[in-house]
Parts: C-alpha cells; sequence; structure tokens
C-alpha cells in the first residue's frame, strides 16, 4: 500500500478496444507527487481514450489504474475525488456566469457552498480571473475560458491534474501563460501533472515526457533520458523518430 | 461518502437546470404555447366532431376542451422529457456532460438527480399552462390541483427515464426530429390524450391493444384522475413498473462497464 501510496497516477497494462480495433495496448506509466508528466502523441496516438480511462467515463476492462492508492475500479469514489480535469472540448455552461459554473462543480464534488465561494476567489485570483467571477462564460474570450475550466478542476484540492490539449485554438501567450501556471501548480502545491499535447514546444526541460503512439507507449522517462534513447538533439526530432518510424 | 456529498450534489443539479431553465426563455414559452395552442384553437374546432360519452372519472358529460386537459399536461411533460434528453445529447456532444459523469459519486446517483431535476422543471410548466388556461376560464376543481403533484411527479419521472433511455441510443444531436416524428408523435396519438380509448376499440381492435401498452396512455389516465381528487390504481401501477423499468435501462445505458454511451463519449481526438 505503501509503495502504490507514493504515486499519484498508477497506470498498470491498460488496453482498451472499441470493437475489433485496440486503441490502448498493454500500457503502464506512473505519475508521482509534484510531477509534471507530458503526454505527447499526434492526433489518434490514444491520448482522449486514456484519459477517458482514468476519469472512469470508459470502463478498464483489461489492466488497472489507482489513484493515490485507490483502485479506480474497486473504489472509485476515493479514487475519483482526488482528480481534477480539463477535458479537451469545453465544458462549461455558455449561459451561467463563471460562479454558477464553478458552484455546480463544487456540488458535484461535495464542496459545502461557503467553502466553494471561498476557493473559487483563491484559483480564480491565481489566474488573474477573480474580478470576472460574475461574467457569463459566453461573454469570455477562449483563453479566458480555460482559465476558468483549470481553476473550476482545482476547486476541490486534487492530488492529480489531467489535461487533454488545453492549449488547442489558444494563441501563443495564452499558451505561455496556462503552461507556466500548471507548472507552477505541480512546484509549489506538489500536484501530479498528465498534460496530453501533440504541441512539442509546450515540453520543459524539468519534465518527464511519454510519448504515445497509436495506443503504445514509445518511451517514458525524464526529457534527457527521452533524448539519450532516441539520439537526438531536440524533443522534436525524439517525436518524430518514435512516431514516424524512423530508425533509431 | 457522506449524506451531505449526496444532498449537494441533488441540490447543485437542481440549481443548474432550473439556472439554464430560466436563461432558455423560448423553452419555457415554447412550452406553454404547444398545449395553448391544442386547447384554444385545436380543441375548439373538434369540439362537434368529437362527443365524448360519460367514462371515469367524468360523472356527466363534458365538452372537448375538458376531456383534453389531462392529455395536454402529459405532452407538457413528454416535451418537456424529451427536451431534457436534448440537453444530454447536447451536453455530450459538447463535452460538458462529462463534467457531471466524472464526480466521484456513483452514476446512477448522478442520473437520478438529473432525472429529478428534469421533472421539476416540468412540474413548472405544467401549472403556468394550467394558470394560463383556468384565465382562460378552463378551471378545475381545486383539491385538484393537490392531488395532481404526487401524480406529476411520477409521471415526470418515469417520461424523463424513457427519454434518458433514447438519450444513450441518440449518436448525433441531428438525429433527435427523427425521434420527435417516430416517438414522441405515434406516443400521443396512441394514448387516450385526445381521444378516449374506446373510441379507438370501436375503429381498430389492433391498434386499440397497441395503446393499451403504451405507458404515456397510463401516464395520462393517472393524471385525469388525480385532477378530479381520485387515484387510478392500475394507471399508477402501470406507470410505476414502467418508471422502474426504464430508469433501469438508463442507469444500464450509462453505466462505463456496460454502456451503450462510452463509445459515443468518444472525442474527435
Amino acid at each position: 500500500m505503501d509503495f502504490q501510496i507514493q504515486y499519484s497516477l498508477d497506470v498498470n497494462d491498460v488496453s482498451h478496444s472499441f470493437g475489433q480495433t485496440k486503441v490502448i495496448d498493454q500500457i503502464s506509466f506512473t505519475v508521482g507527487t509534484g510531477e509534471f508528466k507530458v503526454l505527447l502523441g499526434p492526433n489518434g496516438a490514444g491520448k482522449s481514450t486514456l484519459f477517458s480511462l482514468i476519469t472512469r467515463l470508459y470502463d478498464t476492462k483489461k489492466g488497472s489504474i489507482s489513484i493515490q492508492g485507490n483502485s479506480l475500479d474497486k473504489s472509485p469514489y476515493l479514487a475519483l475525488r482526488h482528480v481534477g480535469v480539463v477535458f479537451q472540448l469545453p465544458t462549461l455552461d455558455l449561459d451561467l456566469t463563471v460562479r454558477q459554473n464553478l458552484h455546480y462543480h463544487a456540488s458535484l464534488h461535495g464542496l459545502m457552498r461557503s467553502d466553494a465561494g471561498e476557493r473559487m476567489v483563491i484559483e480564480l485570483d491565481r489566474l488573474n480571473m477573480a474580478d470576472r467571477i460574475d461574467e457569463r462564460v459566453r461573454n469570455l474570450n477562449g483563453g479566458h475560458r480555460r482559465r476558468v475550466e483549470i481553476a473550476r478542476a482545482l476547486l476541490h484540492s486534487p492530488n492529480l491534474l489531467l489535461l487533454d490539449e488545453p492549449t488547442v485554438g489558444l494563441d501563443v501567450p495564452t499558451r505561455n501563460d496556462i503552461v507556466d501556471h500548471v507548472h507552477q501548480l505541480s512546484t509549489e502545491d506538489g500536484i501530479a501533472v498528465l498534460w496530453a499535447t501533440h504541441l512539442i514546444d509546450e515540453v520543459r526541460d524539468t519534465d518527464t515526457v511519454i510519448v504515445l503512439h497509436e495506443g503504445s507507449i514509445m518511451s517514458d522517462g525524464s526529457l534527457k533520458e527521452v533524448l539519450e534513447q532516441t539520439r537526438s538533439n531536440d524533443i522534436g526530432e525524439a517525436f518524430e523518430r518514435l512516431t514516424t518510424g524512423i530508425s533509431i | 461518502m457522506s449524506l451531505s456529498h449526496y444532498s449537494l450534489c441533488l441540490t447543485g443539479v437542481l440549481v443548474r437546470e432550473t439556472l439554464r431553465f430560466i436563461h432558455q426563455r423560448e423553452r419555457f414559452i415554447a412550452a406553454l404555447v404547444r398545449p395553448l395552442v391544442w386547447l384554444l384553437i385545436f380543441a375548439v374546432g373538434f369540439r362537434s366532431a368529437l362527443g365524448v360519452s360519460i367514462i371515469p372519472p367524468y360523472e356527466t358529460y363534458i365538452p372537448y376542451e375538458v376531456y383534453i386537459v389531462p392529455g395536454l399536461i402529459g405532452m407538457v411533460q413528454l416535451f418537456n422529457g424529451m427536451q431534457s434528453s436534448l440537453s444530454m445529447v447536447y451536453d455530450r456532444e459538447m463535452g460538458s456532460m462529462r463534467t457531471l459523469l466524472v464526480s466521484p459519486l456513483p452514476r446512477w446517483y448522478l442520473l437520478i438527480c438529473k432525472l429529478i431535476a428534469g421533472t421539476l422543471v416540468s412540474v413548472l410548466q405544467v401549472y403556468a399552462f394550467l394558470l394560463i388556461a383556468a384565465v382562460f376560464g378552463f378551471m378545475n376543481p381545486l383539491m385538484g390541483y393537490i392531488w395532481l403533484l404526487p401524480a406529476l411527479l411520477i409521471c415526470g419521472l418515469m417520461l424523463g427515464a424513457f427519454a434518458m433511455v433514447l438519450s444513450s441510443l441518440i449518436k448525433q444531436l441531428e438525429n433527435f426530429a427523427g425521434i420527435m416524428n417516430f416517438v414522441i408523435f405515434p406516443m400521443l396519438f396512441l394514448s387516450s390524450a385526445l381521444y378516449p380509448l374506446w373510441k379507438i376499440r370501436e375503429s381498430s381492435y389492433f391498434i386499440y391493444q397497441i395503446c393499451s401498452l403504451n405507458p404515456f396512455n397510463y401516464a395520462v389516465e393517472l393524471i385525469r384522475f388525480a385532477l378530479y381528487s381520485q387515484f387510478n390504481w392500475e394507471a399508477c401501477l402501470y406507470t410505476f413498473i414502467s418508471l422502474i423499468f426504464f430508469l433501469g435501462a438508463a442507469i444500464y445505458a450509462y453505466d462505463p462497464a456496460r454502456g451503450m454511451v462510452g463509445r459515443k463519449l468518444t472525442t474527435s481526438e
């Protein structure tokens, strides 16, 4: 048990198929406390399916997933209460205000209204969004909506933060701001982060990286280890080698 | 897992659905105009064409407008159930359904919260319709309005659960128009909402038998008797059994281990 708890997320030998098509093939990896792990893969690699398995939108039929030492299969309540998620598609209610959206999320995670009110101001403030709290989400731009979604994912103080392509469609400065903020969350608050992306410029030197291709892990380790394994000069080159079949 | 978490979740879903309903004024107006058109135009036009004999719960001859009021109440709930179902398909397509489904609480409970919220919205719609109908002179016995409430709750839950099952079967929002034509209208016309079933039996025994299997038919009869402060055991039992069946099917459909919905939640990764 002690061994398990050192990992916020432990994915062990997980496979998943849609009909005859295998989209995730015997994947195993861990994310430790305060670790920022980038799940790098081209479109169609299986990143969103993996996220759906970790969040129990799909049932894990082969292999096992544990969050904070709690099996997702046997104790889904204990496991999911530690998870904050930012999905690839926007999930805010456009007709409601930021506050109403966050209160809705807080209620789903069992936060008392007064506690939720305090928490949302803190999290929005960290993202410079506190003054927009009573605005309708429809009036916010894409970058601001994403910030609200990140604040929402942190509302119940999760140990594990999952972000599925959170910067898609955003301009470069906004992307950088969001990447910086989430790195800060992992280093300062000790939150374990799994960040799925296909954008190689989002990888930082301190990150650990998983390269996912056609449902299989091609490489898993620190940035330095991945570069060494692929004999590459940068992550772009390594990514290309691992996902296009160029011999290493 | 505490009881307060369960009650906070239910409150959260109720507040959200009510806020959404308030923001969607067109939906509210449409929900009221539809039955009022039937009551104030259709029923007046058909008054002379359709004579209604004395059948329970009525103790005397009644005008056609009075006969179809319970059917129109059922119609409000049927359309609202479908509207909720539509919003679930929309939520699923837009991704916001995920927010609900990744809550740590069991999925069956989350679906029931959603169902209760949709039912309460339909109850609000029904009483708003009855208020406007009363302004136009279509008053019911006062006690009937109180008896009506539990009937509306059970019928609303049953029709909502039915719609939830449908939503699990619909792959995309565009397919919903087909559901309107192939499910809602047949359910409405194969019931006692607009004409008594004995009239159908006189014309076609086969269609009458199909009507007898239609759960919406029993929901309408439960409402009809409640409006006159009477309890229809048969209608209540049939509606309740239908509720349990549809609820079970909806929970099955949305279960991550077996569900039909899992595959549909896939994004365009």
